[in-house]
């Protein structure tokens, strides 16, 4: 008896037990519907990029190479590029970046490796919120109340370091007469206060990636002798140069794209405009604002064509800042 | 005191030194009252020698000079005072913490300077009732502040931000469960086309709708398309913070579930959703911040009126920030007060739903308010109930333990250790 039940075990071949799980109706109709969110959500981003492309193919298939050369905006008349507002994109967004990331590089310190506890999550908070102010609220101060603070520190970096050629001022700084409002409305006010808009931003992506830096290591450096400032300097700055740098991007990426603060303040002028101190300047966002109203069709298709232009910039910037985001994060600690 | 730690020195005064050291505790504070003094010795002089200079020795002038010079002059006094005691790598810690004490400080300067700036320029046209009342069709450049209000620009926002959260909220959220709970080479690929999106400058998204919805399609500049042009940019940001969050809940949490017999979609409702419910709520919160706050896309796409429209399908509408933007471009000082009025509620607005953001929000997924540790106490009273009713033991001593534990607060289960509350009662 016994025999024959082993024989037959030995016989029988061994299949494997089947480990597919049947998936529930539930289940499937669960999967269908967040597939389907996503897929909607995708068609709808492509479909921003797509028709922005598309429809700028017209005034980019007349202007040719011309549209990144010529600096006056003119699409009726067939003249038009965007040296000019690129430029002037670039250098708002420039010097917001130079004022942000001090700003941002010493607040994320403080927060990280200063403040106690309590303080720590107050200031979390605090600057957080600083993210959700409205932009047209900045625009508001920026207007009513830094662009007259601004202008005599403007007048004196002109008068002592004019000879510096972007500090330069078509005027003469030491003529009591020049008119203050030669100081207004620059490229300087402009990225002052896009500087504090994406400070927040800039601040907690660089915060993030210090209090990641290890305990072991900042343990190690005091045991070795290390002042606070010593600790930061060898542990903590090195460990988050990835957060700096994509933190920088990530910054530079918003202070590109921001439209109705600078709108604000900059009297938009359409040459080439490399004196910051000096008034008027331009930007992509503010021309967009700025003539999409009185655009024909020909018009709005140049104006798409300067909208994908910008878009295409912020877009490298922030795919830069995020690859640079994730290397820090993956290199400093290991996510659970 | 004296007496007796002179008294065994004196008697040992024949041992070696080393034991008859008296032991003082080292001070490990990190702060000395040299320090504070050193402080308030580079701030005096630094004070001193701006003013001096600022009204005695140079031809310079301004607010803003004065602060910069004071500051650098504190901080060579400072360098200055703290080399007296210390060495060279302790110098320029102190200098280090100087600067970004500094730093941080002007920073929380600038938000508290905004704010209050727009609050205290705003109190001018908030005073007025007929502010939060009226609207502005018979406020001409001229009329004083005691005619006209903002109610249709409120109105509008709350339409616009109502039908922009009811297109960003169901899909923002199905979008973000898709890209953590199905992964796959889909999934990342919609991820990452989100996170391109979410460089997309609002201007451009605005300019996307104007030129579809309303060029194309021949709608008029209505409430509807700013709706639309505002969910186009919320809802990258939207899915983003939530797959952030969604991804912060643990994997042992979604496991257990899955073990103890549950599909996914039970999975997803009854453990991933409430698990991550704050951080849901704050995303969603912080996303209608910044929707809010947009002027940029209601620029192109609502049109501006002085008159109030509550429907958002025909006609032209306004927002709060699109309000205080036309405003203040005019010359007239009633009219810019009006628009400052028009910003200060804007703020309030926004620094509301962030203190409420803020409540919800910042706890761990994971980890609950003391009311919803109650209710999970009790569910789990009740399962327990139905084990015992379904396995046929007798129940009769469960109403005396309701009765022991009337408040079960007093008596919470560490947060997570779901199986702590099952065990004592059994064990009891």
């Amino acid at each position: 008896m016994t025999l024959q039940d082993a024989e037959t075990v030995v016989l029988e071949p061994e299949t494997p037990r089947p480990l597919k799980a049947s998936i529930g109706p539930s289940d499937r109709i669960f999967r269908g519907l967040s597939r389907g969110g996503g897929i909607v959500v995708l068609a709808i981003m492509s479909l921003v990029g797509v028709f922005l492309a598309t429809r700028a193919l017209d005034a980019l298939r007349q202007a040719g190479f011309s549209f990144v050369t010529t600096e006056t905006w003119e699409p009726d008349g067939g003249h038009f590029g965007i040296a000019a507002v690129l430029t002037g994109t670039l250098l708002v967004g420039t010097v917001a970046i130079i004022v942000a990331v001090p700003l941002a590089l010493g607040t994320a310190l403080y927060i990280s490796e200063y403040a106690s506890p309590w303080l720590k999550r107050t200031l979390i908070s605090i600057v957080d919120l600083m993210a959700a102010v409205p932009s047209v609220v900045y625009g508001l101060w920026g207007v009513f109340f830094l662009q007259a603070h601004a202008a005599s520190v403007s007048r004196w970096i002109s008068t002592y370091f004019g000879w510096i050629p972007p500090f330069h001022v078509d005027a003469d700084p030491r003529d009591p007469l020049t008119s203050p409002s030669v100081y207004t409305s620059s490229t300087l006010i402009a990225g002052l206060v896009v500087a504090l808009m994406v400070m927040p931003i800039t601040c907690s992506v660089m915060r993030e990636a210090f209090s990641q830096a290890p305990v072991g290591e900042r343990e190690g450096a005091y045991a070795l002798g290390a002042t606070r400032w010593g600790m930061i300097r060898m542990v903590v700055l090195p460990f988050g140069r990835g957060g700096i740098i994509g933190g920088t991007m990530l910054g530079l990426g918003r202070a590109l794209g921001e439209t109705i603060a600078v709108f604000m303040i900059l009297s938009l002028i359409f040459e080439i405009q490399p004196h910051i101190l000096q008034s008027g300047g331009s930007t992509i966002s503010a021309l967009i604002a700025l003539r999409h109203g009185e655009a024909s069709e020909f018009g709005m298709s140049a104006l798409m064509a300067a909208g994908l232009a910008l878009f295409l910039v912020t877009l490298v910037v922030n795919f830069v800042a995020s690859s640079m985001i994730t290397r820090s994060r993956s290199g400093a600690a290991s996510e659970v | 005191m004296t007496d007796t730690l002179a008294g065994p020195a004196k008697a040992h005064e024949t041992t070696p030194p080393a034991a008859a050291v008296q032991e003082v505790r080292r001070d490990i504070g990190t702060f000395h009252q040299s320090d504070l003094l050193a402080i308030l010795g580079a701030g005096a002089a630094s004070l001193s020698a701006t003013t001096l200079v600022f009204h005695h020795l140079a031809p310079f002038s301004g607010k803003v000079g004065f602060v910069i010079m004071a500051f650098l002059a504190f901080l060579a006094f400072y360098a200055l005072l703290v080399s007296l005691e210390e060495n060279g790598p302790a110098v320029r810690a102190r200098l280090a913490a100087a600067i970004i004490h500094g730093l941080a400080f002007l920073v929380l300067l600038a938000l508290a300077y905004m704010i209050g700036f727009t609050l205290v320029r705003g109190i001018q046209a908030l005073r007025h009732l007929n502010f939060f009342t009226q609207d502005l069709r018979n406020a001409g450049p001229l009329e004083p502040l005691t005619v006209g209000g903002i109610t249709h620009a409120v109105v509008g926002t709350l339409e616009m931000i109502t039908i922009a959260l009811a297109i960003t909220i169901p899909l923002g959220l199905i979008c973000a469960i898709f890209l953590s709970e199905i992964p796959g080479a889909f999934s990342r690929f919609v991820r990452t086309v989100v996170e391109a999106m979410t460089a997309l400058p609002s201007i451009v998204a605005g300019l996307f709708i104007y030129a579809t919805f309303i060029l194309i399609l021949g709608f008029e500049l209505s409430g509807l398309a700013a709706a639309l042009a505002i969910s186009v940019m919320m809802l990258p940001i939207i899915i983003r913070a939530a797959d952030v969050v969604l991804r912060l809940v643990p994997g042992s949490l979604r496991e257990a579930s899955q073990a103890l017999g549950s599909g996914q979609w039970r999975t997803v409702w009854h453990v991933v959703l409430p698990t991550a419910r704050s951080g849901l709520t704050t995303a969603v919160i912080l996303g209608t911040a910044r929707g809010i706050g947009e002027t940029s896309p209601v620029l192109l796409t609502a049109g501006y009126t002085a008159n109030m429209n509550v429907n958002p399908l025909k006609g032209p509408m306004v927002s709060l920030p699109l309000a205080t933007f036309e405003l203040v471009k005019s010359p007239q000082p009633t009219m810019i007060a009006r628009g400052f009025g028009t910003a200060a509620v804007l703020l309030l607005l926004v620094l509301i739903l962030f203190v409420v953001a803020r409540i919800i929000g910042g706890r761990p997924p994971g980890s609950l308010s003391r009311r919803q540790e109650h209710r999970r106490v009790l569910a789990s009273y009740r399962d327990l109930e139905r084990f015992d009713r379904r396995s046929g033991v007798e129940t009769a001593s469960a109403p005396s333990l309701f009765v022991l534990d009337d408040r079960p607060q007093a008596t919470p289960p560490r947060s997570g250790d779901h199986r702590s509350t099952l065990l004592r009662r059994r064990s009891r």
